[in-house]
């Protein structure tokens, strides 16, 4: 099969590369670009552990390929912090709360947080649960990280 | 899990969409926001060698009030379809469904056309839209032609679409701001319903459609007929299952999923 070009800004860059039409979004991002920030969870698009952010909404990277993202601005995990490494409010929050143990659907849950806090910017405990179900883990029974994305939306306003 | 390859065909228009369907026939499956196609093609079980991705026919997302009805682009999202202002009017059922089909992140890809082209009974819109009595305007190469949500569902993944044809545009009709219920039983918040119940108040009757309770979703008549004859929302609810064949799989037994159909439909009309 021939291969397509794809043409995606990562992060403010351009990245560019000649893949196989069946490459998924994050083999672009993990193989292609070496972004390895963004995790391959399930695989099966229940869990968020590969969401980033397609022309800044939440998506999930293993459920959509690469060449449907040309021509789009991608965000992951990596473009979140400033230049000088301030972190983004979001990763801030998650740092003070406590968001994580093992870590694993971290990136993920926090790119969810980030299009889930744009949508709705003063989130109820119910809109933050409901708003991040499509992303699971494994380790925290959610509590911190709930607390964290109620953080995030109040250190933003 | 990856797709076995494929050749990948980006179109910018139905018509477009249409000539590469005609061409390449059985072999090809147009590609939407791929919250279906892609989870199969990853198993393996949708093995197509051509993919025509029509996510960019931007000239079908759009939800237009056509006077008597109201008409939905095949390739709007299910959250533009959770965020109409005149769906929120107009028909609100539609709306609250779309909001709850599956998770943030596959409502911003996911299209309401898609899902229907799929023809999944697991999914939330094609029960919505068979109690709606929607309307569906298919293109193929002699043209359009209109087939109601009662003559699509063929079959489990199998619907009135040709190989050669492409679902345009779902008309649905005025059923108010108000007047409805949606009642999905599932294990985790993002999971397909193992039952689901809508319910909605349209022309003056209550229609009810039902997820997961057969190859095809399918329509409570009998809830329905009950409603007619002045039953009440329990006695009705009781007919929930009745003439219906639901399938049996690891989340519940056919047995199992009669019995939720009548809690579903049960909870779904007491909001209506």
């Amino acid at each position: 099969m021939p291969f397509v070009q794809v043409r995606i800004t990562v992060n403010g860059s351009e990245q560019a590369h000649a893949v196989e039409p069946r490459t998924l979004l994050v083999q672009f991002l993990r193989e292609a670009c070496g972004l390895t920030g963004t995790k391959v969870g399930c695989d099966t698009s229940s869990c968020g552990a590969c969401t980033v952010l397609v022309d800044g909404e939440s998506v999930k990277s293993c459920t959509m390929l690469a060449a449907q993202a040309d021509g789009a601005a991608v965000t992951t995990i990596e473009g979140l912090a400033a230049a000088d490494g301030t972190l983004h409010p979001v990763q801030q929050a998650f740092h003070e709360h406590h968001g994580l143990q093992c870590g694993y659907c971290t990136a993920g849950m926090v790119m969810a947080t980030v299009s889930l806090l744009d949508e709705i910017p003063d989130p109820s405990e119910d809109d933050v649960r409901l708003g991040l179900e499509g992303n699971l883990c494994r380790c925290t029974g959610y509590h911190n990280i709930v607390a964290s994305v109620l953080a995030a939306a109040r250190a933003r306003s | 899990m990856i797709p076995a390859a494929f050749e990948y065909q980006r179109v910018g228009t139905a018509d477009e969409a249409l000539a590469l369907l005609v061409e390449h026939g059985d072999e090809a499956k147009l590609l939407a926001g791929g919250m279906s196609l892609l989870p199969l093609m990853k198993l393996r079980l949708s093995t197509p060698t051509v993919v025509v991705d029509v996510g960019r026919v931007t000239d079908l997302s759009y939800i237009r009030d056509e006077g008597d009805h109201l008409a939905v682009g095949a390739l709007t999202r299910h959250r533009d379809l959770e965020t109409s202002d005149l769906l929120a009017r107009e028909c609100a059922v539609l709306r609250a469904v779309a909001g709850q089909v599956g998770d943030n992140q596959v409502r911003h890809r996911g299209t309401i056309g898609g899902s229907v082209a799929h023809g999944d009974p697991a999914s939330d819109l094609p029960a919505a839209l068979l109690a709606l009595d929607a309307r569906f305007v298919v293109r193929g190469p002699e043209g359009e032609r209109i087939v109601g949500a009662a003559d699509f569902f063929l079959g489990f993944l199998e619907t009135a679409l040709g190989a050669d044809e492409m679902l345009v545009e779902i008309r649905v009709p005025r059923a108010g701001a108000s007047g409805f219920g949606f009642e999905k039983i599932n294990r985790r918040a993002q999971d397909y319903a193992i039952v689901g119940a809508v319910a909605a108040r349209v022309a003056g009757g209550i229609r009810v459609g039902l997820v997961n309770m057969g190859s095809t979703p399918v329509r409570a008549h009998a809830v329905e007929h009950a409603l007619e004859q002045g039953a009440s929302i329990e006695a009705a609810a009781r007919e929930a299952a009745v003439g219906l064949d639901p399938p049996g799989d690891l989340n519940a037994s056919p047995e199992y999923r009669a019995h939720l159909a009548q809690v579903a439909v049960h909870r779904a009309l007491a909001s209506v």
